[in-house]
């Protein structure tokens, strides 16, 4: 077994007492169910002889049935993350063995264990796997679904998740009812209906196998999305297939009305999914934006709007998994323009969190059932299923995709279709759904028996080969990119380019379509959904921002000032000689003040009352700014300490901004408090400092130079102050932001300059 | 009716495709929609493609329209801007939009990558000086935020900036506080953007099948 090869002495000993855990939390209910009976008989005698015994106050008693429903499902899940947390102790095994498969083996070890103490083994209970261990997966992937790709490839997409699964269904159902007339087999008892069941069943790719595989591989975006798309919008496809011919089957014939209806049901089904979870969506949206005063339950109503999206849809018989995602997509952009940086990050954690465990728990429930279920054997019939499975595939993305590269700008390469077939993986779903069968079909074990072998199949083979499989045929993986700031405008810059010329070609394409959405957004949606100004700011401005945010954070986290590239450039590098002028006299006032205020700040800050009902996000943003702060005076000092070298050596001059007199530039030393002044090259006069003009107004004074010659070797214009006006501006504005990240924020006030839509 | 059109054209048609990658369908289209943007004339001006009412809520339509009159992008190695182009310089600016073949060995489409980036770069570099200052980046950010209402200015300076920075940081490593960086070569544009894959980005769809009857 491979678990037990460990690397280290203490593991086996870890893994020694996890096991005694599981034998111990197995064994209690057993031996707590004895005594249980004791105490009741007890009871009942002792009501009727109250004066006859008296028996001793029962200082410490053990009532194990009061707390045996919780006890067991946190003792499960407890094991579940302790197997999780073992696996990634052993360096060796994660490389090699993906994750899901493991969990598996566990589970089939607890589930031996547990038959051999001679209880029976929990099976995963349907009803438990649909409505508590599959939403939160879905929501974690519909949540951070990435839009762009997704959008760009939903043609793609689509075609796959139904037609593709169409073409599994029925290719499987179909031959293996061939199969079934077989005489040799001795299966001729099963229908076609029951065929083409089983095919339904068998042929969706399942999520979250899916996940679980290529979340390790980390593959390129484009086969990422083609299949964890497919496997996500293939749910209204099974839905509807299921329900279909699990009718059918118990009626027995098929009329063309049926069919015709079974069309009709699944655009409902899969429109009204999405409609579902659409409009729980904008009330989300809606609903957040009135949450400003109480932050702390902001990540509780993103949570709870998309499970009852998920729960009316299934209310209806309507695809759940399409209304989560559409939920999720939908309430997205607008959730985080308006919920504070503390709700962003915890609602990121919980669906992690959530969506981890529950995936954890459906692989190890799979390896429970495996042993617990009840099976039918029969060799021809499984190895056929398993063979089927894979020739279907293979088959039908080939053939999908010679249509779709026909309509496709970028063209799906024989490496993306072997990703793409190699990596549609069965799981949990397909168990679930097979379990749901009634009893009275009298394949049902005979159908588990093959579900449970192809998920074991697919999971286990082509989950442990897929990894190297990609390193051998050098697919393209995904580039671990930072967010680089230049992307971002050339992405924004390319969409309107495309849409442009678009326009120039004169027809309405995907970009001229993308932008009217956009529009139509900007204008009607967002109005209604953001609260405050906020719905006016252009992407590119948040994406700065949260740059911005990202770094101060990083700061205060270190300690220094951050180099997201390590390297000694700044502004003066880039910025065509930009000197600001400050005296020393002015920078000695500058840094008392700052003192002083952050002084202020911190007292405040620490004699506010704890409140449960408040969280200080405030606190975070002061730090943002206390952080802005130490960064400009960084840059400051920084500057200042340049400009005393640079003046040694330059004789060039910038326009002074409160000189009085126009066409006369003056240079202000911090050291001298001397006035410099130049009005052609190369001579430099000095003259006396004239008190009237030392400017009273602590500003920083940060020159732009307006048109700079090519050769850094100066020519002095003399031109007036032209860039006076915009200087002083510019001047003011830093000031002002200065100012306002000193002043005191207050007990309540949340907006400050660059609130909510903080998020990274 | 195009069909037509497109046999008595034949050899300027196949010209044209060899030089430019497009089909002769393709090429069919577009000569019809050049006609009507010029009202039927020869040559295309910028006022014909001021009237284009899509491109009136483009915030870089001005960069748009200058770079189909941009000498850069006509592959002759010329330089300034002209008046006004015929169909060839048309086509020709418009093949930087085409994707690549599905077939392309790896030097291929580095050689698109190229072609594109240049032709991005040459919209952003408007004095034609052969490197993108920081005024001419700090220009390109306004007019992308000129759209959205009035945070403007500052921040898009201070966009441009924290871009420019980045753009060094990365070419660059390391300089002297002395030392000033003139402006983004297209060496250090391609190495910033080359992440992005604009191979499979900057493309449209050309139409083989006839639909500007359907839209102005």
């Amino acid at each position: 077994m491979p678990a037990f090869s460990c690397a280290f002495p203490g593991c086996r000993r870890d893994l020694l007492v996890i096991v005694l855990v599981v034998f111990v939390g197995i064994g209690l209910p057993i031996e707590a169910s004895a005594p249980a009976y004791q105490s009741h008989g007890t009871e009942g005698s002792h009501l009727t002889n109250i004066t006859n015994t008296k028996k001793a106050f029962p200082v410490l008693a053990v009532n194990y049935e009061h707390v045996r429903k919780p006890f067991e499902i946190a003792l499960w899940i407890l094991l579940a993350l302790l197997m999780k947390l073992g696996f990634h102790l052993i360096p060796r095994l994660s490389a090699v063995v993906p994750e899901s498969c493991l969990l598996i083996v566990v589970g089939l070890l607890v589930g031996g264990l547990i038959k051999v103490i001679g209880e029976e083994p929990p099976v995963l209970d349907s009803q438990l796997f649909f409505l508590c261990l599959l939403p939160p997966i879905i929501l974690d992937a519909g949540y951070f679904l990435p839009i762009r790709p997704f959008t760009e490839n939903v043609g793609t997409i689509l075609v796959f998740a139904v037609i593709g699964t169409l073409w599994n269904a029925f290719f499987m159902g179909g031959l293996l009812y061939a199969l079934c007339q077989i005489e040799s087999v001795g299966l001729s008892g099963v229908d076609l209906l029951a065929c083409l069941l089983f095919g339904s069943i068998v042929s969706a790719v399942d999520p979250v196998a899916v996940l679980a595989v290529f979340e390790e591989i980390h593959i390129n975006e484009l086969v990422h999305i083609l299949v964890f798309g497919e496997s996500l919008l293939n749910d209204a496809v099974t839905v509807v297939l299921y329900n279909l011919f699990e009718e059918f089957s118990k009626v027995g014939t098929v009329t063309v009305l049926d069919v015709f209806l079974g069309v009709v049901c699944f655009f409902v089904v899969s429109l009204g999914g999405v409609l579902v979870g659409a409009i729980y969506g904008f009330l989300a949206a809606f609903t957040s934006r009135f949450t400003s005063h109480t932050r702390v339950i902001e990540p509780l109503f993103v949570f709870l709007y998309s499970y009852m999206a998920y729960l009316s849809s299934e209310m209806f018989h309507l695809s759940g998994i399409m209304a989560l995602i559409a939920c999720g997509v939908v309430m997205r952009p607008y959730v985080e323009a308006n919920i504070s940086h503390k709700s962003y990050t915890t609602i990121k954690y919980f669906l992690k969190m959530w969506s981890s465990v529950s995936e954890t728990l459906i692989f190890i429930f799979l390896g429970v059932s495996t042993v617990a279920g009840p099976h039918a054997w029969n060799w021809t019939f499984v190895i056929t299923t398993v063979i089927l499975c894979l020739v279907s595939r293979v088959l039908g993305v080939i053939g999908l995709t010679f249509i779709i590269n026909k309509f496709r700008i970028v063209k799906l390469t024989k490496k993306d279709q072997f990703i793409v077939a190699y990596g549609g993986l069965r799981g949990a779903i397909a168990f679930s759904l097979g379990y749901l069968l009634s009893n009275s079909h009298q394949m049902r074990n005979l159908f588990l028996t093959a579900i449970i072998t192809v998920i074991f199949f697919t999971v286990f083979v082509q989950g442990m080969t897929i990894r190297p499989l990609v390193e051998l045929l050098a697919v393209k993986k995904k580039k671990e990119s930072k967010p680089s700031i230049n992307e971002e405008i050339h992405t924004e810059f390319l969409d309107h380019l495309l849409t442009g010329v678009e326009g120039v070609c004169g027809h309405y394409g995907h970009y001229h379509w993308k932008e009217k959405l956009n529009r139509f957004n900007k204008t009607y949606v967002k109005r209604w959904l953001i609260a405050g100004e906020n719905f006016k700011e252009p992407e590119l401005i948040a994406f700065y921002r949260k740059m911005e945010l990202k770094q101060a954070i990083m700061m205060v986290e270190s300690g220094q000032l951050p180099s997201v590239l390590p390297s000694t450039i700044s502004m003066q590098n880039i910025q065509p000689r930009a000197i600001p002028r400050v005296s020393k006299k002015r920078e000695e006032e500058i840094r008392r003040i700052l003192r002083a205020n952050l002084q202020n700040n911190k007292q405040k800050m620490r004699s506010r009352s704890y409140s449960r009902h408040t969280l200080f996000d405030a606190d975070e943003e002061d730090n943002v700014s206390e952080v802005r702060l130490r960064k400009t005076k960084m840059e400051m000092e920084r500057r200042v300490s340049v400009m005393e070298r640079r003046m040694s050596h330059y004789l060039t001059v910038p326009a002074n901004r409160e000189s009085p007199r126009p066409g006369v530039r003056r240079v202000r030393f911090e050291s001298d408090n001397q006035v410099f002044s130049a009005d052609s090259f190369p001579t430099v006069h000095f003259e006396q400092p004239s008190p009237p003009s030392t400017p009273d107004a602590v500003s920083l004074e940060e020159e732009e130079e307006e048109e700079v010659p090519k050769r850094p070797s100066l020519k002095a214009d003399i031109e007036g102050p032209r860039g006076n006006a915009s200087d002083n501006h510019q001047g003011e504005l830093d000031y002002q932001r200065l100012a306002r990240c000193l002043s005191d924020p207050g007990p309540n006030k949340d907006k400050e300059d660059d609130d909510p839509f903080m998020s990274c | 009716m195009g069909a037509l059109q497109s046999l008595s054209d034949e050899p300027e048609y196949r010209e044209l495709a060899e030089k430019t990658g497009f089909s002769f369908e393709q090429i069919g289209i577009l000569h019809k929609r050049f006609k009507q943007l010029s009202h039927n004339e020869d040559m295309l001006r910028r006022a014909d493609l001021d009237t284009i009412p899509d491109l009136a809520c483009n915030p870089i339509r001005t960069q748009i329209i200058e770079a189909f009159f941009d000498k850069r992008n006509f592959h002759q190695n010329g330089d300034g801007t002209v008046e006004e182009i015929s169909f060839e310089e048309f086509l020709v600016v418009m093949s930087h939009f085409r994707p690549p073949a599905l077939n392309m060995t790896e030097e291929q489409r580095e050689k698109v990558r190229r072609e594109k980036l240049r032709f991005l770069f040459n919209m952003h570099d408007t004095d034609n000086d052969g490197t993108i200052t920081l005024e001419e980046y700090r220009h390109v950010v306004e007019e992308l935020l000129s759209r959205s209402g009035a945070l403007g200015k500052e921040t898009a300076k201070g966009i441009a900036d924290a871009a420019m920075l980045e753009v060094a940081s990365i070419s660059m490593g390391h300089m002297e506080p002395d030392e000033f960086y003139e402006g983004i070569t297209f060496e250090h544009f391609l190495k910033i953007l080359k992440d992005i894959e604009i191979e499979t980005k900057m493309n449209i769809r050309f139409l083989n099948m006839d639909t500007t009857t359907l839209c102005k």
